[in-house]
């Protein structure tokens, strides 16, 4: 009965997407209210598990869940949020369930623009959010570089779009190589720190910058769920039930690009969220957009404050790291399943 | 309902249609045939809005359906494209409930008249049963039923598709285009497309022949088919008989 309801075969009804969104949203925050509570303690002492009462107090544990870590669970928040939108939003469009920012040149731009940022000295000037600028700018870049390369006329064909998408990844690689080969030994420090994607020094300041932009890039996906549906069976077949196919591809792929950008901004590029949450919630909930897109944004939410969670249980890993050592198997496993059904998204 | 005046277009340098021209009232059932690479297609993007005509006019319900919002067009026309090829793991309602997407903006479930409309239209193509059924896990006639099924749902004054009965046993290929016939007489339009020259001989009230992207034959079916340059066109004499009971059959020798 519940299964029934429930499953990704029900049709899609108020009851069942208040139902799935309500459950998702109350794991989403308990999870960023929690976690905060869990950490590694002081030099020496190990895992310490702070008491839920000690955040009403005003010792150091509730400055400590206040001001270092609240913000920080906030902006895993956020990342994780815009991240699987964003996977959601480009595997719709160009109804490939492999596409995600990082397929896309995306991450590759930011990370090119971040190495020649702090190898001309922005860090040192500007700070984290100069570099986190220059992160953005090249994300962007690279989105309409691959964009550009990819539009034949009106159209956006998906094998051009990953094609080109595959091609300026690898240029800007290539290019972020180089400069880590020229650059001097403290430099090429901070270039790798950066391109393992972190949290650590998150304050509200930098969850407020990036909040807008990601509510932005959520509001059209969100607006857009039955479009992408139709979108499923390609761009002729959307455009035959009335669908505006250019205008549906270009939107989702601008709010998807804000999303990524605003992320890379916050955290660097953090890996495999965009890939293996829609993944996992089509199989859950079904493929419906309207449906899709908000689950797929709460949970992404979650699994970011939980892998950020575990990374600092680590000693301030950066959260990059977790969620690419923890979605590397994951995709082994959809591929495994993939052979087996001869496609990557059969349940 | 649908108007095409010496319509030319192709793809890059090759021309595809060369002078079409054809018109199709409300109430009218009319089927384009043609041999392979004739143009039937091509001709069906031309009026479907898809594929600009380079010279010439095409006029659906008066407006040019290449400028016209797609939004107002898919409340007036209801194309079925020959190819659909799903991404993701929608269920036939889902499939079907996606010809609703003209009828209301804005991001929200179907409502009531919605889900009226859907078992209606798979009722009338017997796809109500596997309405829960995953699209992928179909057989290739019950997902073009289930297709016919979405054009019908999405309520239409002119109907066009492409291929509907590809796929199909007898028996369903002549249900659908009773269901086809349905509509004509509810005062709806129909174009088919169709390889079936049987069925288009048996249902069609009219049949458009195409020959290398031009019109050969515009005639009921026992006058198109016994033109000389049909026969040419398809490489074999064709001929259209009545059975006993009434209705139509038609043979090639």
């Amino acid at each position: 009965m519940i299964a029934s309801f429930l499953g990704a075969r029900a049709r899609l009804t108020p009851a069942r997407l208040s139902v799935v969104l309500l459950a998702c949203a109350a794991g989403c925050v308990l999870i960023t209210l929690l976690s905060p509570l869990v950490g590694a303690g002081l030099p020496g002492q190990g895992l310490e598990v702070m008491s839920p009462a000690a955040i009403w107090g005003d010792d150091l544990d509730a400055t400590i869940y206040w001001q270092v870590r609240l913000p920080r669970a906030l902006a895993a928040l956020l990342c994780g949020a815009a991240l699987a939108g964003a996977g959601c939003a480009f595997q719709a469009v160009l109804r490939n369930p492999l596409a995600e920012p990082f397929t896309l040149g995306v991450s590759s731009g930011a990370s090119l623009a971040a190495v020649l940022a702090i190898r001309l000295g922005a860090g040192t000037y500007l700070g984290g959010a100069g570099v986190g600028a220059a992160a953005v700018a090249g994300a962007v870049g690279a989105v309409v570089l691959v964009w550009r390369l990819a539009r034949v006329g009106d159209a956006l064909p998906p094998a051009t779009l990953i094609l080109a998408g595959v091609t300026v990844s690898m240029f800007c690689s290539a290019a972020s190589l180089a400069v880590q080969y020229t650059s001097s030994f403290a430099d090429v420090s901070r270039m790798l720190r950066w391109m393992m994607g972190g949290l650590e020094w998150t304050t509200y300041a930098s969850v407020l910058r990036a909040a807008p932009a990601i509510a932005l890039g959520a509001l059209v996906l969100l607006a857009s769920g039955r479009a992408l549906n139709a979108m499923a069976a390609g761009p002729e077949a959307a455009a035959s039930v009335g669908v505006d196919a250019g205008r549906t591809q270009t939107l989702a792929f601008a709010a998807a690009s804000l999303l990524v950008g605003a992320s890379i901004a916050v955290a660097g590029p953090v890996g495999f969220v965009g890939l293996i949450v829609p993944h996992a919630l089509r199989a859950l909930v079904g493929p419906d957009h309207r449906v899709l897109v908000p689950a797929s944004m709460l949970c992404g939410a979650a699994l970011v404050v939980a892998c950020d969670t575990l990374a600092r249980m680590l000693g301030q890993w950066p959260v990059g790291i977790i969620t690419a050592l923890g979605g590397g198997p994951f995709f082994l496993l959809l591929l495994v399943r993939g052979k087996r059904h001869a496609d990557l998204w059969r349940s | 309902m649908l108007a095409l005046t010496d319509v030319g277009c192709g793809y890059g340098a090759v021309p595809v249609l060369d002078g079409v021209s054809l018109a199709v009232t409300a109430g009218e059932l009319v089927a384009v045939v043609g041999p392979n690479g004739a143009g039937k297609t091509t001709l069906a993007r031309v009026i479907g809005g898809l594929l600009p005509a380079r010279r010439g006019q095409v006029r659906v319900d008066g407006r040019d359906p290449a400028t016209t919002p797609r939004r107002e067009l898919a409340r007036t026309l209801a194309y079925l494209p020959q190819r659909y090829e799903l991404a993701f793991p929608f269920t036939a309602l889902e499939i079907v409930l996606m010809g609703r997407y003209a009828h209301r903006a804005g991001p929200g479930l179907e409502r009531a008249p919605d889900l009226a409309a859907a078992e209606a239209a798979m009722t009338r193509c017997d796809v109500a049963p596997l309405a829960d059924r995953r699209f992928d896990t179909l057989s290739g006639g019950e997902r073009r039923r289930v297709l016919v099924a979405q054009a019908l749902c999405q309520g239409a004054r002119l109907l066009l598709l492409d291929e509907p009965t590809a796929g199909l046993d007898p028996a369903h290929a002549i249900a659908v285009m009773a269901a086809l016939a349905a509509e004509r007489d509810r005062g709806a339009a129909a174009v088919v497309v169709t390889h079936d020259l049987d069925l288009a001989a048996r249902a069609a009230d009219r049949v458009v022949v195409l020959e290398r992207g031009r019109v050969v034959a515009d005639a009921p079916p026992a006058e198109a088919f016994a033109a000389p340059a049909v026969a040419r066109a398809f490489g074999c004499a064709l001929c259209v008989g009545e059975l006993p009971g009434g209705g139509r059959y038609l043979v090639a020798r």
